[in-house]
């Protein structure tokens, strides 16, 4: 299982700042992007980022709710899980 | 890498079909908290459960957190207290029942299960103590579960428990009349019980089992209908092979949050639960499943069909997808705790007689079932009678959690709240069981129960 990645997943209404937020947040804590995959369909944002968290300064749990304040903030949905749940469901490996 | 598709998948079924993890339950045993001074049992009892489950629910909400699958529950099984009492020469186990209720308030849980007593051939001088204790037990404690294993397949059917339990189901039901009976929900009445069941109200550690363990109870019956809407209309080979890929997913993730909880907690990983358990919920319902293959409403005829298909797909799905599956596995059917089950009494689609034969093919049994207030023990007794007898003969785990509400008839909705949700009021036959009951003694076991 790795222990070290992490999806962060973003919805909502499309605005200006969203990934310049969430990137400066994972920047401040030492969270590097591996992936970013986003689209707009209708105004409505959707982005998955890949992240590596191994090297990450703060826990989990300050991340997670840095993450969602910005999301507040901004009025859209960001969440950060380990990869390992999506992974478990949609990878036999 | 994972696509974008794939982790909104994901997201989807926990955000809008209600994927969850149902129970983390941690099995303890508490056969070293045996002593002759019942003070001295009940303390040595409440001492080892908040040592071993102290960091439970604190590990349950970190996994959910990191993860962000909701875990709803936290729970405890222990060692059937019939076992750990049998040497406190007391008279009464309510006071067990108490350290229970005490320890579960203590570390968080919201159910600890195990006042419980095995007495499928007979009775031993404990058993007998604890059955008496259960009305008392359940009264007077908000978080204590009990079960009593009254049938197994190569025992038989211990006629004289199936007697006593109608009338302990009603007197259980009268201390607690003024909240519809509620003990009721907390008690159940097992044939072929097994020994790592995850799920409430029917659950504890077996003896069998390590010192702890961690046994994880998966649920998901809202995906399983979102996934059946995408192949409306097509054969049931179809149908088998979608709830076995979706039971497959739903398992993995049981699986991980297992692995996750056992390595955080340093308690051995038990089993996966594979099982689709409702909630009062919308979405959330199995009688929906059963609705979407094509009945108009659960209980019409063909509702045995599909779930016989059900519970065997969900079975199939979870195995490949955990190293070790148990528990009950498959479909529950609560009535009070399914929305659809719920209105499916209410529109008169749905009998009792009807979910009896239902209970030949799903996971457990007769479950969350309210009946008049009035109900004759023996009726109840007879209840429990064909219950035991459906699993004894199919070699299966069958259960009755039944609730005669005191002052209510057919018709009236008793409320629970929570996850135990709304039960109607189902009507029982009005033909007695009382010289049929009042028999007693045991029911052989079925020539299949020699497989020596």
């Amino acid at each position: 299982m790795q222990r070290s990645s992490a999806v962060i997943t973003v919805n909502g209404i499309d605005r200006v700042g969203i990934i310049s937020t969430v990137s400066s947040i994972l920047s401040k804590n030492n969270v590097n992007v591996a992936n970013i995959t986003q689209t707009i369909m209708q105004d409505f944002f959707t982005m998955v980022m890949m992240v590596d968290i191994s090297e990450m300064t703060c826990d989990f749990e300050t991340l997670s709710i840095e993450l969602e304040t910005a999301g507040e903030e901004l009025g859209v949905q960001v969440r950060i899980q380990h990869e390992a749940i999506f992974n478990s469901m949609h990878r036999l490996s | 890498m994972l696509s974008t598709g794939e982790v909104f998948e994901t997201l989807k079924m926990i955000d809008e079909e209600h994927l969850d993890v149902r129970t983390i339950t941690m099995g303890i045993n508490l056969l070293d908290c045996a002593s002759a001074n019942v003070e001295r049992s009940c303390n040595k009892i409440y001492d080892k459960v908040c040592r071993e489950a102290e960091k439970l629910v604190q590990t349950g909400e970190d996994i959910e957190k990191e993860y962000g699958i909701p875990i709803i529950n936290k729970r405890i099984s222990v060692t059937p207290i019939s076992l750990v009492a049998a040497s406190s020469f007391a008279d009464s186990y309510v006071p067990f029942a108490k350290a229970l209720d005490r320890a579960a308030c203590e570390v968080g849980v919201n159910f600890i299960g195990g006042f419980s007593a095995l007495v499928h051939k007979g009775y031993t001088s404990s058993d007998r103590i604890l059955i008496n204790s259960i009305p008392e037990a359940l009264a007077s404690t908000t978080k204590v579960c009990a079960s009593v294993n009254v049938a197994s397949t190569s025992a038989g059917i211990n006629m004289d428990a199936v007697e006593q339990m109608g009338r302990i189901i009603k007197s259980a039901a009268e201390l607690t009349a003024d909240s519809g009976g509620l003990a009721c929900a907390k008690l159940v009445v097992f044939a072929n019980a097994v020994e790592d069941n995850p799920f409430m109200a029917g659950a504890f550690h077996g003896v069998g089992e390590p010192e702890t363990v961690i046994n994880v109870g998966v649920s998901g019956p809202g995906v399983v209908k979102a996934a059946l809407t995408s192949v409306k209309g097509q054969d049931f080979g179809v149908v088998a092979e979608v709830i076995k890929k979706t039971a497959f997913k739903v398992t993995r993730m049981g699986q991980l949050v297992a692995q996750e909880a056992s390595r955080r907690l340093k308690v051995p990983f038990g089993i996966v639960d594979v099982s689709l358990a409702p909630t009062p919920e919308v979405g959330d319902s199995v009688a929906y499943i059963l609705e979407e293959m094509g009945l108009e409403k659960c209980g019409a005829h063909g509702t045995t069909a599909a779930l016989a298909l059900l519970n065997d797909a969900v079975k199939k799905g979870g195995t490949m997808a955990s190293g070790y599956v148990g528990g009950l596995s498959g479909a529950f059917i609560p009535v009070s705790e399914d929305a659809g089950m719920i209105s499916a009494v209410q529109e008169g689609a749905l009998t009792l007689d009807k979910l009896e034969a239902m209970t030949s093919v799903c996971s457990v049994g007769l479950d969350m079932i309210c009946i008049p207030g009035s109900t004759h023990a023996s009726t109840i007794s007879g209840i429990i009678a064909d219950e035991a007898a459906i699993g004894v003969v199919n070699n299966k785990t069958t259960a009755v959690r039944l609730i005669p509400a005191p002052g209510t008839k057919v018709g009236d909705v008793v409320e629970f709240g929570g996850l135990l949700g709304t039960g109607p009021v189902m009507p029982v036959s009005q033909f007695s069981s009382e010289s049929f009951i009042a028999r007693r003694g045991r029911i052989p076991a079925p020539m299949h129960g020699l497989k020596n």
